[in-house]
């Protein structure tokens, strides 16, 4: 009979676990589902159709497409002068492509002249190679630029940029003036700058290049927490092997007491919202994810990845 | 014509110059026979028509080159002049610039006016004398200054001193990549870095000039009191007599051509700036001597036509 009694209370618990489970799954089921109806995240955050650049005689850019889905991130590898800092200032429209059609959020931009660029620029952050600071504005005023153009109140001004600055962990150095800061620190105040406005793509521009490991460690963790919990779209161009294991390696959560953590993808997970695109000559020669990467035949992969 | 390379910007900037077209397509450009070194006739020989196709194409490149560069520059500044009436408008920036180009000029402008009046007076007043006209030299030093020498001077005084500060500023933004960052956050640079310092050439420029021909004619007026013990009275007389408001307004005119010319022309030359600091360096050079020669030439032009629209008397 006890074993009767307890059959029949694990069976009735059973079916209140699994009531519990469905209704979990229904809500997943329709937070998902609402992703994938909602339109706006099927259609791709940049996107290049077969863009052709030449300077002179020199092919910088010969048919290159790829897309770059919402929420993605793209990193694109090369050796010095392949032409990954020309492609990310063709989608700021910085430059203009021979041939080729260049889309972000959809909207075709390739004809678009310098004002009605204007208004695709405030959907884009950039992040250039050496921080492109202003030098004759501090931090302060260098973060809040975007702001001050908007003529924002000071007070929201200030607000948003000290939260800025806090997120690259360096609201103490909100007074200083370029010249006084190191090269990771001028990066960070450059993605603080890029990061007002709340911009939907952000470009990182090699924002590594020089920096000792631990800084550059640093600016990759930033990129992977608006990766995964800002949900930004962003193109990263580097050349250098520690930032795409760092980028395709790890993803930022948030744990029980709301700090933010980095974890391991580990064996069983692998992050699908990391791709990596690889330049030779103005020309795509991988597309894919890391690990289609590192099995790669090709001789040149190869001795990109382990440099010999 | 059709085999003359046209492409002339090596740099395809989508940028602040909208007017160049970059968006050429390879088709486009074929049709516009991009192979420069492309023979004209195959019965020709192959080096002749190589030399003389090259040298037709380097003078035609040449001359293309001088001429899109002045229709850039006159499109910047223009573009500057009529973006001044958008919104944002950079008051603030307006009155740095002219702080630092009109109040920053100011010891430089009275100091040349001053000396230039002064060694006028020391030059002129013995051949007036050997013709027993010497009378008349307040005239002379007034008419010379007010119409030629105190545009003309003021004008390269600001050159040397504006002119390579505003192109060496902007070049060093441009090769620091900080007007890309400009255009990349939303803000227009011709509004934001070219409009200011304009409106500020255009109304610091004549009022410096104005004060270099008052400041010379003193500084002539204390030599002939002093030096050759002419009557104060007899001099300002003669000033008073000798400039008419014609002069006075060709006196202001001049300066404000010169003041647009040489700020369209640094700020050009700024913007353009490639090559780390050594560009920054010849583009600040370009800046200094194209606006010098500039304000030479356009000098004489505009005395010409100041004369036939003033009614000068020749």
């Amino acid at each position: 009979m006890v074993s009767t009694d307890f059959e029949l209370q694990s069976a009735s618990e059973s079916a209140s676990a699994e009531t519990a489970n469905a209704t979990v799954s229904d809500a997943a089921a329709d937070s998902t589902f609402a992703e994938v109806d909602d339109r706006s995240r099927t259609v791709p955050a940049i996107e290049f159709r077969d863009v052709h650049l030449t300077f002179g005689e020199r092919v910088i850019l010969g048919g290159i497409s790829f897309v770059v889905q919402k929420g993605e991130t793209k990193i694109i590898l090369g050796g010095s002068g392949t032409g990954k800092s020309t492609l990310i200032k063709i989608i700021l429209g910085l430059l203009k492509p021979d041939s080729g059609r260049v889309l972000v959020d959809g909207e075709d931009i390739t004809d678009y002249t310098e004002e009605q660029m204007m208004s695709v620029r405030h959907k884009i952050g950039m992040i250039f190679q050496e921080g492109a600071l202003f030098d004759s504005l501090s931090v302060y005023d260098n973060v809040a630029y975007r702001l001050h153009e908007q003529n924002v109140d000071e007070a929201q001004v200030e607000e948003e940029v000290r939260r800025m600055l806090r997120f690259v962990n360096l609201e103490d150095a909100i007074e200083k003036m370029p010249i006084e800061l190191s090269g990771g620190m001028r990066r960070r105040v450059g993605i603080a700058r890029a990061l007002v406005g709340a911009p939907s793509v952000i470009l990182f521009d090699e924002p590594t290049a020089g920096l000792d490991p631990p800084t550059a460690r640093t600016i990759c963790e930033l990129a992977i927490k608006l990766r995964d919990l800002e949900d930004v779209s962003s193109i990263f161009v580097t050349h250098e092997m520690n930032n795409l294991t760092y980028l395709t390696g790890e993803y930022a959560v948030v744990d029980d007491s709301g700090e933010v953590i980095l974890e391991q993808e580990g064996e069983k997970l692998c992050l699908i919202n990391t791709k990596i695109m690889m330049l030779r000559d103005g020309e795509i020669i991988f597309s894919g994810t890391d690990e289609l990467l590192r099995k790669s035949d090709d001789r040149y992969i190869q001795t990109f990845i382990h440099g010999k | 014509m059709d085999k003359v390379e046209l492409s002339i910007s090596p740099f395809k900037c989508a940028s602040i110059n909208p007017s160049i077209n970059t968006s050429n397509t390879r088709k486009q450009r074929e049709r516009s026979g991009n192979n420069k070194y492309r023979l004209t006739s195959p019965a020709v020989s192959a080096h002749h028509a190589f030399s003389i196709h090259f040298a037709r194409t380097y003078r035609m490149n040449t001359l293309l080159q001088v001429l899109l560069e002045i229709q850039e520059t006159f499109l910047l500044a223009t573009r500057a002049l009529v973006r001044i009436i958008r919104r944002p408008a950079y008051f603030a920036e307006i009155l740095t610039q002219i702080d630092r180009i009109g109040v920053g000029s100011l010891s430089i402008i009275l100091l040349t006016g001053f000396f230039t009046g002064g060694v006028l007076t020391l030059q002129t007043v013995p051949t007036l004398k050997s013709f027993g006209t010497q009378s008349v030299t307040g005239q002379l030093i007034a008419l010379s200054l007010v119409r030629e020498l105190g545009p003309v001077l003021s004008a390269l005084m600001v050159t040397a001193r504006v002119g390579s500060a505003i192109s060496a500023e902007l070049g060093a933004m441009s090769v620091s990549q900080q007007i890309d960052a400009m255009r990349a956050l939303g803000t227009d640079p011709i509004r934001k870095l070219v409009a200011p310092r304009l409106i500020a050439l255009l109304i610091s420029l004549p009022l410096l000039t104005v004060l270099a021909d008052i400041i010379g004619i003193m500084g002539g007026w204390i030599v002939a009191v002093s030096l050759f013990q002419q009557d104060s009275s007899t001099f300002l007389n003669s000033v008073r007599n000798g400039i008419t408001g014609d002069d006075v307004i060709g006196g202001v005119i001049k300066p404000i051509v010169f003041g647009f010319l040489i700020c369209a022309i640094s700020c050009r030359q700024g913007l353009t700036t490639e090559g780390g600091t050594v560009g920054v360096g010849l583009s600040t050079t370009r800046a200094v001597v194209l606006s010098a020669i500039m304000v030479i030439i356009s000098d004489f032009f505009l005395a010409k036509a100041l004369q036939v629209v003033l009614n000068v008397p020749t």
